[in-house]
């Protein structure tokens, strides 16, 4: 029989082993999955872990995708940590993307004179402020009317999505744009300075890396986002120690919302450089698997975007070269996920065996 | 007046897969567990119903089949979420993601695919009726059955002996353990008795009400289900009503397209969305009146001693 004993103290090692067994245990679940469909798993494998990684332009799409993941999750793990469950991440993100797509269109459209370098700020910055207020109604009901924040960020997903569908379809699109539902494409010097000479990747990325710095300072030296965390864990002694939980709420819902929408401020004045109703690719909600697989660490979630954007491209791969169905990376989010809260047990509980008489006497 | 009567059909009609969700989830709440993975459950469900609807004819083999793959993916949930204690919302989260790709990706084979015609359900007599027939006995017999199940539930949580048990397991699990209860299989059962009924709001949705397969068709349903026992303050009629007037909310935007109003449909859409979020802000708001009717061990891990 095995039985669950609990750890007196959390096991470190297995903060850190667990996503590694997690991830060992769904390429194990993956290759079952291969070998169902007649694929060799083998080749399906070196999609998903080899593909992604192999040249330098490869690296490049790679450090693309992981970007947006890497800055909503950073925004994330703060909210989880104050226990305030931010789900919603992905309409914050929309809402990023559609102020800052808006003010690129703006400026492209009266023809106002700005360079890349002076105006990637002032985009990310619009970005930033439209996640945020998007993030603030959830906030304004959880605070004043004790409406739960998980279900009003996530039906704000819906209503942003369908907002972005109502200005790509109606008042911004493109006159010339062959009725598709997109904007005007921006002009070249709204859009965010590249980083290398090679590649999309764009200067997003050693912003994002900034920002998981600042992010360590902010939870682990200053006060602030201590008693954030206290709040998480253990909301009386938060109380009793007169941390306020509603500056804790607004804090949460706010920096995650900020970050979410950056993260849309850099997709559209990034890579895509116009507003089309696919902005988004699901970032938002793989970013909750990547705060997670982080260990809701700040540096944690650097390791996990790149796992994650290997995930999506390894998806996307798979369908031009297997000729499986992207959804697979969804399928392998979701098992990562699973497992991961799976081998979590282990954290706070160590397995033990005990013998067949023993057990039958305590049940 | 005619009109009326079709728009109080449509509302039945659409409110029916939020009802029976509703019921679901409102059973493993009473129970202490949310799981937010019911638009996964239903999606999965939505997939399995429709195909087996589609491989085999029998519409009532593919509601047997949501019903069992949404037990299932309860099940998987529960092992986890009672037995290991993992964090409820974060598995919930899981459920949904998994469930998205899960069903996108076996779903991709019966994308456009179209199933046999239904047969017209009529009641004798009732149905020739003016108004009242085109309003009420003119529907699929699901649309009954999520009546029964509400007075069904109200019957078993209040009237019997097993819905004090649940009760008591979703009030105190404590309590419950030291009499003796198992509290983890109970809440077990009680979760996939859940995921079954919101297996079967999928499998209404992809095979009655679409009815055809589409990637992410239950447009946050479950998300609105899960809203909606909060709504109902855990209780099966009310969820009943808030499930039709939801309904209503959703067939408001085409009644209101359809008399020419002039608001853009991504507005309109936005409605059921809005409403959820009105709802919840409305009744949240009196922080008393939702701790006098919740479960009291909601959301909480129990470990049994």
């Amino acid at each position: 029989m095995i039985r669950l004993e609990p750890r007196p103290q959390p096991s470190i090692l297995w903060t850190y082993a667990s996503p590694a067994l997690a991830l060992a245990i769904t390429v194990f679940v993956a290759v079952f999955i291969f070998i169902a469909f007649g694929k060799d798993p083998v080749r399906g494998l070196s999609i998903f872990f080899w593909e992604p990684i192999k040249s330098p332009y490869a690296l490049t799409e790679l450090i693309l995708k992981a970007t947006p993941l890497m800055v909503i999750a950073l925004g994330l793990i703060l909210s989880f940590r104050a226990n305030v469950w931010n789900i919603g991440a992905e309409g914050q993100f929309l809402l990023g993307a559609i102020v800052a797509g808006g003010l690129a269109v703006w400026v492209t459209e009266n023809q106002i004179a700005t360079q890349r370098w002076a105006f990637a700020p002032i985009v990310l910055l619009a970005g930033a402020v439209g996640g945020a207020l998007w993030a603030s109604i959830a906030a304004l009901c959880k605070d004043k009317f004790n409406a739960n924040e998980i279900l009003v960020t996530l039906m704000l997903v819906y209503v942003a999505n369908l907002l972005l569908s109502y200005l790509v379809f109606g008042p911004w699109k493109d006159p010339k744009g062959f009725n598709f539902p997109q904007s005007i494409r921006f002009s070249d010097d709204t859009l965010l300075p590249r980083l290398f000479a090679t590649g999309r990747a764009h200067v997003g990325f050693a912003l994002s890396i900034l920002l998981s710095a600042l992010m360590w300072i902010f939870m682990f030296r200053m006060l602030r986002g201590y008693q954030l965390q206290v709040g998480g864990i253990a909301p009386l002694a938060a109380r009793y120690a007169g941390f306020s939980s509603r500056g804790a709420l607004w804090t949460a819902l706010l920096v995650s919302g900020a970050f979410a929408g950056m993260a849309g401020a850099m997709e559209v004045a990034g890579p895509m450089g116009q507003l089309t109703p696919y902005v988004s690719n699901g970032y938002g909600f793989t970013a909750i698997i990547v705060a997670f697989v982080g260990r809701l660490h700040p540096v944690g979630v650097v390791f996990a975007a790149f796992l994650l954007s290997m995930f999506l491209i390894g998806g996307e791969l798979s369908q031009s070269r297997l000729g499986l169905p992207s959804a697979l990376s969804g399928v392998f989010q979701g098992l990562l996920l699973f497992a991961l809260l799976t081998c979590d047990t282990l954290v706070n509980n160590r397995i033990r065996w005990v013998g067949a008489k023993k057990s039958e006497a305590h049940a | 007046m005619n009109e009326l009567a079709l728009l109080i059909a449509a509302m039945l009609s659409a409110g029916t897969p939020l009802a029976i969700a509703t019921l679901g989830l409102l059973i493993n709440e009473r129970v202490g567990v949310v799981n937010l993975g019911a638009e996964g459950m239903m999606l999965i469900a939505a997939v399995c119903g429709f195909a087996v609807a589609f491989v085999t004819g029998n519409q009532w083999l593919g509601f047997l089949a949501g019903a069992v793959a949404g037990a299932c993916a309860a099940a998987l949930f529960g092992l986890l979420a009672v037995w290991l204690n993992t964090n409820q919302y974060a598995t919930g989260l899981a459920l949904t993601l998994f469930g998205g790709g899960l069903s996108a990706f076996i779903g991709i084979e019966f994308v456009g695919k179209k199933l046999a015609e239904q047969p017209k359900y009529d009641w004798p007599w009732l149905s020739d009726l003016p108004f009242l027939g085109t309003a009420f006995f003119k529907h699929h017999p699901m649309v009954y059955l999520a009546i029964f199940l509400a007075v069904a539930m109200v019957y078993l949580l209040y009237k019997t002996r097993l819905g004090l048990v649940l009760r008591a397991v979703g009030e105190s699990p404590d309590s419950a353990h030291a009499l003796g209860y198992r509290v983890r299989l109970i809440r077990l059962f009680a979760l996939m008795a859940g995921g079954a009924l919101c297996g079967v709001a999928g499998a209404y949705l992809s095979v009655v009400y679409a009815p055809l397969w589409v990637e992410g068709m239950t447009a946050g349903r479950g998300w609105i289900a899960l809203a909606l026992t909060v709504f109902a303050t855990w209780r099966p009629l009310r969820a009943l009503m808030g499930a039709y007037l939801f309904g209503g909310v959703t067939m408001l935007q085409l009644y209101l397209q359809g008399e020419g109003v002039q608001i853009p449909a991504q507005f309109m859409s936005m409605l059921p969305y809005l409403a959820t979020i009105v709802v919840l802000v409305l009744i949240s708001r009196n922080p008393t009146w939702i701790r006098t009717n919740m479960p009291a061990s909601l959301g909480k891990p129990f470990y049994p001693t």
